[in-house]
């Protein structure tokens, strides 16, 4: 059992890869740390408000790997990936909702949107959502079954590239349509919002943000050994083997559908939990997660990153969002215009990200081995032939 | 018809958007065969393939497998191959991001479900055939290279090796010797010879030098506007007056556009 262990963990990583996972955990978790743990005027210390900024950006992080399993490594573009995210997080809203109980503004068992809107009862779909373990399973059921379904019709009729792109674009849109409104009953523009507990601890407290930052650390070095272990095995090859060649695929006797169909689900699920992380640390799920927009930062962060890399949607995600805190309060108004840069760019310059910028050079050294090999192949006067077997 | 065949192509028509690329084709197939098809361009060669495999839909008839018990029309592509069909394409088409064993490892025979693949780790089974194959290709030093850095002969090595090691039961080639040194044309006649015999062998192939090495005394298929022509030995449907007439014809045609000189006619040139 330890020795099968052993076996896995090196087919997932080198050792010494391993080792800087490791670093770059501790790193990830020294934010927390020192927040708790240093002196508020510390030199070291780490301001309140960046706690559970950092764990808002590394449940971006994990909508971002899960993204570059589709696209990177599948080559299914997804412009609609905000609404697997949304979905965990309303799950996880409805939760914080129910928890509220009766300390709410009206002082009423039902949500204060429900008694705004003088609803006399809960909707069937609130039931079950006072439960922790029910939601927690809504968390990746609800985004999972609605990926399962447009991915079984979409895969199905061979939907592939821009088409597919566009139709989950609408996707997005229409889902934000329908929460907008009021009568659907997951409240209308505001969405869920005023959460006060989890799971019994105060969401205002600064453990309870420290703490849910750990658990959004954990979520992703989890999410991330998972995702891993699809690429690594024969499974992740033939997925890029049909980013590269479909027909081919079809021709080895591999089925794309369900290929695609189970890694769009699977993402889809990690999205549902990112989302689920990110709502109880901002506080609120409203439909504007849902804007178009939201889907395509999705995919410039991990164009950014590096595409088929899984850690290049990671680091697309920290940095653009962090360049993206810093520029909407230094300079409000330019963050479009840098955004929208920033993608032209990185398509024209830095085609495989900044992963792939830097790994660029050792690329390089290979290619000229290889070339240097075929120069050889063509001096030689007699070309050994294959011969069989 | 008999029911000692591998592959019956039976009355199979294809029209797009009314051109008629196969009509009432018939062709059988008997196991271990090596069959060449010629014929002029837009004859209908690759759209045979591509109902046989699966990628295009015939209008009318079907395609039947060894005892008419499987009939391949009403399959998907990789249920097709499952069947043990395998294609190598026109144009050399590998996994240029994976490596040359990789290729080969998802090209090997094996269940290929998905839940499958996610699990599966490769037998010593397994890696003894594809070691097999890479040194019946001649590749085992390109082993750990991503196939896309390999020449493009290397690459049409690659693409037969993957149909070795899925140990197909049917091969169909579409010109397998496009792009390739008289050299590399001769190991790869000798290679589709040997493989004929375990298997059945289809070639469609332009070069009829090349047809007239591997055809030896086996049948030749002549297509012409989606229909057989003829069908015999290379000798027969070569004084098939028929057939030197489509072949004549073209070529006096040809004929005529060089002496008018490349400005008078420049589409459709045949490649």
């Amino acid at each position: 059992m330890v020795s099968r262990l052993r076996e896995i963990a090196l087919t997932l990583h080198s050792p010494r890869r391993w080792l800087g996972l490791g670093v770059a955990m501790l790193a990830v978790l020294a934010l927390p740390a020192l927040n708790r743990f240093t002196p508020a005027g510390s030199a070291l210390h780490v301001a309140d408000h960046l706690v559970p900024l950092g764990g808002k950006f590394l449940c971006y992080a994990l909508v971002a790997m899960a993204m570059d399993l589709v696209w990177g490594f599948t080559g299914v573009l997804s412009l609609g990936h905000a609404v697997f995210f949304a979905l965990g997080g309303y799950a996880m809203g409805m939760y914080l909702m129910r928890s509220i109980g009766t300390a709410g503004v009206y002082r009423s068992e039902l949500p204060d949107f429900m008694v705004f809107l003088d609803w006399k009862e809960l909707p069937w779909y609130w039931h079950g959502f006072q439960h922790f373990g029910f939601a927690a399973a809504m968390v990746f059921l609800v985004p999972g079954l609605l990926a399962y379904v447009f991915g079984f019709f979409a895969f199905r009729s061979r939907i592939r590239g821009v088409y597919f792109s566009i139709i989950t674009q609408a996707l997005t849109y229409a889902l934000m349509l329908l929460m907008f409104r009021n009568d659907t009953g997951f409240g209308g523009n505001n969405g869920l919002t005023d959460f006060k507990t989890l799971l019994g601890h105060p969401l205002a407290e600064q453990g309870t943000k420290q703490a849910l930052y750990v658990v959004s650390a954990i979520a992703l070095l989890l999410s991330y050994l998972l995702c891993r272990f699809v690429v690594t095995s024969k499974l992740g090859r033939v997925l890029l083997a049909l980013r590269d060649a479909e027909s081919r695929v079809m021709f080895c006797g591999y089925s794309p559908f369900h290929y695609k169909l189970f890694v769009w689900t699977l993402s889809a699920m990690l999205c549902g939990l990112a989302g689920a992380l990110y709502v109880p640390q901002v506080g609120i799920i409203n439909p504007s997660e849902l804007q178009p927009s939201a889907s395509i930062e999705i995919a410039i962060w991990c164009a950014v990153g590096g595409r088929g890399t899984l850690i290049g949607g990671i680091l697309g995600a920290l940095l653009v969002n962090g360049w993206k805190s810093w520029l909407t309060a230094a300079y409000p108004d330019l963050w479009l215009y840098f955004l929208g840069v920033l993608f032209v760019s990185v398509t024209l310059f830095l085609p495989n990200g900044i992963l792939g910028a830097l790994s660029w050079r050792k690329r390089s050294a290979v290619l000229a081995l290889a070339e240097a090999r075929e120069a050889e192949d063509k001096h030689e006067p007699s070309q050994p032939l294959p011969r069989q077997a | 018809m008999s029911t000692d065949y591998m592959l019956w192509v039976d009355d199979v028509s294809v029209s797009f958007d009314g051109f008629k690329a196969l009509t009432n084709l018939t062709l059988a197939l008997a196991p271990g065969e090596l069959r060449c098809v010629i014929g002029p361009n837009g004859a209908g060669k690759t759209t045979m393939m591509d109902v046989i495999t699966g990628k295009t839909r015939p209008d009318s008839g079907d395609v039947y497998m060894h005892g008419s018990s499987v009939v391949l029309t009403h399959l998907s592509e990789p249920e097709i191959a499952e069947h043990g069909i395998g294609r190598k394409f026109q144009r050399p088409t590998v996994f240029e991001n994976l490596t040359v064993f990789q290729n080969l490892e998802l090209a090997l025979k094996a269940k290929k479900t998905a839940f499958r693949s996610l699990f599966s780790r490769l037998s010593s089974e397994g890696r003894d055939r594809i070691d097999a194959a890479l040194g019946t290709i001649g590749l085992r030093e390109r082993a750990e290279a991503p196939a896309g850095l390999l020449a493009h002969g290397q690459k049409q090595w690659l693409e037969i090796g993957m149909l070795l090691v899925q140990d197909p039961k049917v091969l169909l080639v579409d010109e397998p010797v496009a792009g390739m040194t008289h050299r590399e044309m001769d190991r790869t006649a000798e290679l589709l010879i040997s493989l004929a015999g375990e298997r059945t062998v289809v070639v469609v192939e332009h070069d009829m030098d090349f047809v007239r090495g591997i055809a030896r005394n086996g049948k030749v298929t002549v297509l012409h506007e989606g229909r057989v022509l003829a069908e015999g030995t290379m000798d027969a449907v070569q004084n098939d007056p028929k057939v030197i007439e489509v072949y004549l014809g073209q070529e006096a045609g040809e004929a005529k556009r060089t002496s008018l000189g490349p400005s008078a006619e420049t589409t459709g040139a045949p490649c």
